[in-house]
């Protein structure tokens, strides 16, 4: 029991950081219908910059400035060359950003080389006891930061007028630019929210127990495609729905893989793409989807 | 009847020998008309004569379409509109409330008018100035405002259009076939706001398939036929004379031109383009 406890607990919130990945890259689906497979390597590139700053700047520091700049990377990406790539189709551009995912994980993992970066945050491996339940303490930080920073998007997405205008634009482009709504402005501010988010989920997968920023951190963000896809790629909810079903069960097939031996070993690592899988068959938009993602 | 050339001028809403096309289809040729400020103008025409592709080479959504104007400008208030995006147009005062409503129907009615709101020069207090009007106009947008507006009515959508497109505090409005699909009166009551707000000084350009309505509305009209303008005056001459029905209705009277009742047969079997 306690066993199970420790496992959904870690689940839940290693769930929240797929959730806050899951979400930047159902943001950029939304606002331009692009499924951007190059969320790995933005992620890393966030976590990379974290890893090398801190050393100078101290850990927050560095993290202000690696969120801000994978902001940065993001629209980058987005005003430089999905908006020149003079495509009709979105499925091209899709495949354009594998195209520039390629690129970026190349790239950083020529410069991280064989080496396992510190992240050098604060909580390093201190634990928090709950009754009998033993849980490090960066799992319970990237819970909360996780909550709070959905929350926070979730209430802007709901309440602002970048929220507005990013729901309209999903829903009916052409409609909103008649509004008068900049579809360029809505697509950008998307792809600079999802690389803020995506180096703060870095950040939280880099952490203990998690030795550090390595070339195969970028593996462990790809977990979160079968959270936003099963949760359905046009649906916030289904991003946060997602993520913690992908964390959760990942975690405890990973927990009781003795038990499950006869599924073979590393059950945990392939859970996340069986539960997609599974969901896919059962609903093709996915849970909270309404467009099949058959369409991409 | 040809065309009579509008007059120059620097004021309201000038299209000049306009052509539009989609790719290899030539949707618009050599169209010119204009709305002076503060009048209502009709243009009128059969399924598939250009009038949507009119808006959009107006409000610069033509790029959805994969349509491009091809040559001739559009001018409003004396600067050219021809090749801005559309908030851009937006943002100079020239609203549109698109064909088939388009209201945004997982949002409620008031995210909607929200999201008329955003490309408004004017600020929040603008805003707030023009959702009081248009909750004033539409009393049942205010009722439903929390509402998501896909589970309005269609006479209610239209409202929601239209408000929608007044959050915007547009001197002009276009309005494509605002009555498409409303019940007699519901098309009355639409007609009626469409007076009053033209009547509190917004320039309208009205596209209608329902030419009593039009003609009754509009101060001149204009006939589009595939993507000419074949036929323009003031509406009472053009209500008076047959040839609206003529060209427009396609009823070919028995004693008519045999010239003009096969061509009018020929607009009959035009049919609708859809996407
Ligand atoms: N996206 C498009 N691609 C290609 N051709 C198009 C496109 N949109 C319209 N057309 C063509 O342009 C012409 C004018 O179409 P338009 O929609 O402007 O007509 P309309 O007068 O608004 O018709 P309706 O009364 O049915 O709304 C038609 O021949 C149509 O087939
Ligand atoms: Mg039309």
């Amino acid at each position: 029991m306690i066993t199970f406890l420790e496992l959904l607990v870690n689940g839940i919130s290693i769930g929240a950081v797929y959730a806050l990945i899951a979400l930047g890259f159902v943001v950029i689906f939304k606002a331009t219908e692009v499924v951007n497979f190059a969320h790995a390597s933005l992620l890393l590139a966030g976590g990379y910059l974290v890893a090398r700053l801190q050393p100078l700047t101290g850990f927050w520091a560095a993290l202000v400035i690696g969120v801000a700049a994978a902001a940065v990377v993001g629209a980058a990406i987005e005003f430089l060359i999905i908006r020149r790539a003079n495509v009709a189709s979105h499925s091209v551009l899709a495949i354009v950003t594998i195209g520039v995912d390629i690129v970026l994980t190349t790239e950083l993992t020529r410069q991280i080389g064989t080496e396992i970066l510190a992240l050098g945050d604060p909580w390093g491996d201190s634990v928090v006891h709950l009754g009998e339940v033993t849980v490090a303490e960066t799992r319970i930080v990237a819970l909360f930061t996780a909550a709070a920073l959905i929350t926070l998007f979730l209430l802007a997405f709901k309440y602002t007028g970048w929220g507005i205008a990013m729901r309209a634009t999903a829903e009916d482009s052409e409609t909103a630019a008649l509004m008068g709504i900049r579809l360029g402005r809505v697509s950008l501010s998307a792809w600079a929210v999802a690389g803020a988010l995506a180096a703060v989920a870095a950040v939280f997968l880099c952490v203990f127990p998690t030795p550090g920023l390595d070339r195969g951190t970028s593996l462990a963000a790809i977990k979160a495609f079968p959270a936003a896809i099963l949760g359905g790629l046009d649906s916030t909810t289904g991003a946060l729905v997602g993520g913690l079903i992908v964390g959760v069960t990942e975690a405890l097939m990973t927990g009781y893989q003795n038990q499950l031996a006869f599924l073979g070993r590393g059950i945990g690592d392939v859970a996340p793409f069986l539960v997609m899988v599974v969901i896919l068959l059962l609903r093709p938009a996915g849970l909270f989807g309404i467009r099949e993602t058959a369409r991409v | 009847m040809a065309a009579t050339a509008p007059p120059p001028g620097d004021a309201g809403l000038e299209v000049s020998d306009l052509a539009v096309s989609y790719g290899p289809v030539r949707a618009l040729r050599g169209v010119s008309l204009r709305v002076t400020p503060g009048s209502i103008v009709a243009v009128l025409g059969a399924n598939g004569a250009g009038k949507t592709t009119l808006l959009r080479a107006i409000s610069g959504t033509l790029r959805f379409h994969r349509g491009a104007v091809g040559g001739g400008v559009v001018t409003w208030a004396g600067t050219r509109l021809t090749g801005l995006p559309a908030p851009s147009v937006v943002a100079r005062g020239v609203t549109q409330v698109p064909e088939g409503r388009r209201v945004f129907a997982r949002m409620t009615v008031e995210e909607n008018l929200r999201a008329g709101a955003l490309g408004a020069r004017g600020g929040s207090k603008g805003a707030a100035q023009a959702r009081e009007q248009v909750l004033e106009l539409f009393p049942v947008l205010g009722e439903r405002a929390h509402q998501r507006a896909g589970l309005l009515s269609g006479g209610e959508q239209q409202m929601l259009a239209i408000g929608r497109a007044l959050m915007a505090r547009p001197s002009m409005l276009l309005l494509d076939e605002p009555t498409l699909g409303l019940a007699p009166l519901m098309a009355a009551r639409i007609a009626e706001t469409v007076k009053e707000i033209n009547a509190r000084g917004t320039s309208v350009l009205l596209i209608e398939q329902n030419v009593a309505l039009a003609m009754s509305l509009a101060s001149h009209a204009y006939v589009l036929e595939v993507g000419e303008v074949v036929l323009d005056g003031p509406s009472a001459d053009l209500a008076a004379g047959d040839e609206v029905r003529r060209l427009y209705l396609g009823i070919a009277e028995a004693a008519g031109p045999a010239a003009a009742g096969e061509r009018a047969a020929g607009r009959r079997t035009l049919s609708r383009w859809s996407a």
